[in-house]
């Protein structure tokens, strides 16, 4: 950072800097940091739309955008374009009030989780020691976005897309829950860092060999908590035409893709983090690769390298499945997940215990 | 307590599944359908009464307008109707033309009909994977005769010209570069037989690849296995046809139990489903699309081998070639009499049908003995499948009521008339 900045600059900055109280140096930081993190992950958002509609343009035969700007990469700003003018169309027999407030309460959760996930080793906004627990329940506030957007349209199509909304979020949160808690008695904190670095290594650490089952749940119900194709009934195209934002136009839609998208990040960033290592390397102490490179070094690089992969795998989802039933989600949820993280949990307590394979190096 | 009222839903007629313009009042207790009730004819265009008012040659255009996607196999119907009022018979050329068509029609049928079935469960990438097959099949129609679509291609005596030499080729743009264009005109460079030779050979693989993405799919049988059950007997009494009885265990093809043109020569399995449900009356489908390329293979197979007129020679029915009108006489006199007023048609009814892709498509065509019919019924198969839908829907769930207008077929065109 330093030598991109010259020196005179720098000294002025920092002689500056000193003046302030610890305080404003804390608030300012901060400020900054979060500035810098939200601007960074509603960027990502906007190319995640791009990279969705070229991959699965691609999967099925298609091109996906080509024409505003090279490759098509203007595509997302000129949507955000087209919809920042569009006109908010409030239904006549709405709650106005709800009905504005519900896309603020489905983007909020999704951008203030990012507060506490380690981009690096040291970079996180706040570095809480109830990481978890604050993921978990900003995660379950978002879906009182959708509710209410459902409720307050006042619209058959969209009542009946929070209802779905609002069962599968039960069903799902307790068994992302279940899979959270064996997570916790691997790393043996609740503070996201101290999770990732419990898992420094090589790849042989990494919380997915002992947790292969718990990952499997945490990304589905990932899935099916962001509202996702194969688990995408609360919008449901084809049956309830889109659901809980079926009355939504301009801004307010923008935000709830927003929020749609946003929350895909997240969970593939969280996924990392619990199973994957987060930032870690998977060529950790491979010595053939060098003293100390981009490959071999834990870096955010490979944090983005694994967000990547699970947001394509997103959308590998989105182009292979049909669609479940309502029903059959709540089955999928309560009768094979939840049952399966229990039974989980008990062998991972005992594995850990016994100090068997790959369960030896286990906190818990 | 507050008396408990079901939940009316109006599904339709702007909804993305509604394949048209479908409105459906739905009647639920919660997500569980207690009654649907079907409205028609939000698409009529009055097809039976404009035939009414036209020379006979007229109206085939019409025909192609009412099942928009299977359009030859409705002027096979028309046409084979007036030839038997007429009492002619085509050429055996045209016979193995209108039957290679036939079957071109009903794969793109079949194809839009897996697409358009695999979005409405929410399998999107199966549309467009059909729709490019779909492609090819198009061309075919433009190679013949001119347009993708409404094709006016079947005539009484015939079919309106000759398979072409070659085919529609791409041209390069900004947005394909010249070695594309090269790759897709690869197969297009000979005839229309060596192109439509090109897709059989290429056809089943694309089939198992739908196949792969749907059939073992444990969401897709989730979605479809045991959805809208209805016995043989059943199936009967409601009038179904086509996929639609066969689905239910019925084996009854207009193909082989009342063959016409030239199909007691072809050689083709009739695919029949056990359960009567969803996935069986996919499974038929998928079938049938194989054989079809089957009959498609033995008619390419035998056009090669064959040429010969693909009219008859009478114009009285016939408009004469070109060449001959601006020589003769009285071959001018009869193109004028033909594109003016049309032929007489002797006195009499006649019913034909033809083995649609969506059932039996029939026309019964009444005539007095003027240049313009009587009386013309058009039978389509759709609106007896769509009167089943309340009886098919009760009891299962939302998500199931598009499962079960998409395993119907329907086209709005041809329910509606």
């Amino acid at each position: 950072m330093t030598s991109l900045i010259p020196d005179f600059i720098m000294e002025r900055w920092l002689s500056f800097w000193d003046v302030l109280t610890p305080l404003t140096q804390f608030l300012v930081g901060k400020t900054f940091l979060i500035v810098f993190v939200t601007v960074c992950v509603i960027l990502t958002v906007a190319f995640t739309t791009y990279f969705e509609r070229k991959v699965i343009g691609f999967m099925q035969g298609r091109v996906g955008p080509n024409r505003v700007g090279p490759l098509g990469l203007g595509q997302p700003f000129a949507d955000v374009i087209k919809l920042l003018i569009k006109e908010i169309v409030v239904p006549q027999k709405s709650n106005r009030f709800l009905f504005l407030v519900a896309p603020l309460l489905s983007i909020v959760p999704a951008l203030a989780t990012w507060a506490v996930i380690p981009l690096t080793d040291t970079l996180v906004i706040a570095d809480i020691n109830a990481g978890l627990l604050y993921v978990l329940a900003l995660t379950s506030v978002g879906v009182y976005g959708v509710i209410l957007a459902g409720w307050a349209t006042n619209s058959k199509y969209a009542f009946l897309g929070a209802m779905r909304s609002a069962a599968q979020i039960v069903a799902y949160e307790i068994a992302m829950g279940f899979a959270l808690v064996g997570v916790l008695m691997a790393g043996g904190s609740l503070n996201l860092g101290e999770i990732t670095r419990a898992q420094a290594g090589g790849v042989s650490h990494w919380f997915i060999l002992p947790l292969l089952p718990l990952f499997l749940v945490y990304f589905i119900s990932g899935v099916a908590e962001t509202n996702r194709a194969p688990f995408d009934v609360a919008e449901g195209e084809s049956e309830i035409v889109a659901g809980f934002h079926v009355e939504y136009s301009g801004v307010a839609f923008a935000i709830f893709f927003l929020a749609e998208y946003a929350n895909m990040v997240l969970i593939s960033a969280l996924t990392s983090i619990f199973f994957l290592g987060g930032w870690a390397s998977p060529f950790e102490g491979w010595s053939f690769l060098g003293e100390s490179n981009l490959l071999r070094d834990p870096g955010f690089f490979w944090l983005a390298a694994k967000i990547s992969f699970f947001i394509f795998v997103f959308f590998w989802l989105r182009a292979t499945f049909p669609r479940y039933r309502y029903d059959q989600i709540m089955r999928l949820g309560w009768k094979v997940f939840i049952p399966v993280t229990i039974v989980w949990i008990v062998v991972e307590a005992v594995m850990a215990w016994l100090q068997v394979g790959p369960w030896s190096g286990l906190a818990g | 307590m507050a008396e408990i009222q079901s939940y009316t839903m109006n599904f339709g007629p702007q909804h993305p599944a509604a394949h048209g313009v479908l409105r459906l009042i739905l009647e639920m207790e919660g997500e569980v359908i207690q009654r649907a009730d079907p409205h028609v004819g939000l698409l009529h265009r009055a097809t039976e009464k404009l035939a009414e008012s036209k020379p006979y040659s007229q109206s085939i255009g019409y025909m192609d307008r009412l099942d928009y996607v299977s359009m030859m196999c409705n002027e096979h119907s028309y046409v084979l109707a007036i030839e038997k009022l007429l009492g002619i018979v085509p050429p055996l050329r045209a016979q193995y033309i209108r039957v290679m068509f036939d079957e071109i029609t009903r794969v793109l049928n079949h194809l839009m009909w897996l697409g358009a079935h695999g979005l409405d469960i929410g399998a999107m990438t199966m549309f467009l994977y059909c729709f490019r097959e779909r492609e090819d099949l198009m061309d075919c129609y433009e190679a013949v005769s001119g347009t993708r679509m409404h094709a006016t291609y079947y005539r009484p005596g015939g079919v309106f010209r000759d398979l072409p030499d070659s085919m529609p080729k791409y041209q390069p743009s900004k947005w394909r570069s010249q070695k594309r264009v090269d790759a897709l005109n690869a197969i297009r460079e000979g005839s229309l037989l060596d192109f439509i030779d090109a897709f059989t050979a290429k056809f089943p693989g694309c089939v198992d690849q739908y196949e792969t993405l749907l059939t073992d799919n444990r969401i897709w049988k989730q979605r479809t296995v045991n959805i809208a059950v209805v016995s043989p007997e059943r199936a009967l009494q409601l009038g179904f046809t086509g996929p639609m009885l066969r689905g239910s265990g019925v084996e009854w093809d207009l193909r082989r139990k009342q063959p016409y043109e030239v199909y007691e020569r072809m050689d083709f399995d009739i695919p029949v489903g056990v359960n009567g449900d969803c996935y069986d009356r996919y499974l038929v489908r998928v079938e049938e699309m194989r054989q079809s390329n089957r009959i498609i293979k033995q008619c390419v197979d035998w056009l090669r081998a064959n040429p010969g007129p693909v009219m008859i020679d009478d114009h009285k029915v016939v408009a004469p070639a070109r060449i001959e009108m601006k020589d003769d006489m009285e071959s001018l006199i009869h193109h004028f009499k033909l594109f003016t007023e049309g032929y007489c048609v002797p006195a009499g009814e006649a019913y034909a049908a033809v083995e649609h892709p969506k059932g039996e498509f029939g026309i019964y065509l009444i005539s007095d003995g003027a240049n313009k019919p009587y009386r013309v019924k058009i039978r389509a198969a759709g609106f007896a499948h769509l009167s089943a839908i309340s009886e098919m829907v009760v009891g299962h769930m939302l998500a199931d009521v598009v499962a079960v207008i998409g395993t119907q077929d329907i086209v709005f065109g041809e329910v509606d008339r």
